[in-house]
């Protein structure tokens, strides 16, 4: 498969979560858009090392080339972990302080 | 076309649909359950990449755990009502013309770079996915990375439970 269907199915879900961020006002929606970013990178990380894989393939049969790309798609999974459960606490204390999860509330941070 | 291409082609469709389906959807907790079809078929395509680890851990991390948590925050919120305040009908436009210009020229710089004209990502075949070959490098060579990451996650639950508790 050409690796530019990737890319561009990768920039797309990208993209359709930059639309998110941009016009929702719901935090916890745009928290879901944060994550439908994250995993469009880690599609296009995962493609791009087996596109190494397969051109390194040719010249040894047993080579390794590759393995960082998932393993850093495992790290980027990791760190997304951590700061789901953070960020979704930041939100359950917002709603408790002001009853809402509308971000417009949060412009009180300014003074 | 083979099956391995129309596989692609039906995930790829499915993928941008429901993500299409996150934004439109009123109901947070229908956002969600869009959100985890779209996991869903990212974890397809990792199968049609060979990547079975990644494929496993996407759906227990990402479809199981971290989605479990955004339904148990909405549902504890009692957020699932469709009165969300929504913004002007302008903001919404200029969100969409600027995320729409971000894709334009995403595409524009991939369809005019030379050095992905003929390369091919192998799908189906190739071990590096595998659990063994994953494994064997990520406790030898980056097993500082690992251990730094479990301190990560010890401050995350530190800090959320910090956070989360009332004062």
């Amino acid at each position: 498969m050409p690796i530019q269907y990737y890319i561009a199915l990768a920039v797309i879900l990208f993209s359709i979560g930059v639309v998110g961020v941009l016009t929702r006002r719901n935090a916890i929606i745009i928290f879901m858009c944060i994550e439908l970013m994250l995993n469009a990178t880690n599609l296009l990380l995962v493609a791009f090392s087996k596109m190494h894989h397969g051109a390194a393939l040719a010249a040894d049969a047993a080579t390794k080339v590759g393995v960082e790309g998932q393993l850093f798609v495992f790290f980027v999974m990791v760190v997304a972990a951590a700061e789901v459960s953070v960020g979704l606490a930041i939100i359950v204390m917002m709603y408790r302080n002001v009853h809402s999860v509308d971000i417009n509330f949060l412009n009180r941070l300014k003074n | 076309m083979g099956t391995t291409q129309l596989l692609f082609w039906l995930l790829s469709a499915l993928s941008i649909f429901s993500a299409m389906m996150v934004l439109i959807s009123k109901n947070p907790v229908h956002s969600v359950l869009w959100l985890v079809l779209v996991f869903f078929t990212i974890s397809g395509h990792y199968i049609l990449l060979n990547a079975q680890f990644l494929f496993i851990v996407n759906l227990i991390v990402y479809a199981g755990a971290i989605m479990v948590l955004f339904l148990f925050v909405i549902m504890l919120m009692n957020l699932n009502k469709d009165a969300e305040p929504q913004k002007s009908i302008w903001m919404k436009l200029a969100g969409a013309i600027s995320g729409g210009s971000l894709l334009l020229i995403f595409v524009s710089v991939v369809r005019s770079a030379s050095e992905m004209q003929s390369k091919q990502a192998l799908l189906k075949t190739g071990n590096i996915g595998l659990i063994d070959q994953l494994g064997k490098t990520l406790f030898s060579e980056y097993v500082i990375p690992f251990e730094i990451s479990s301190v990560l996650f010890l401050s995350a639950m530190v800090g959320a439970v910090a956070i989360g508790k009332k004062h």
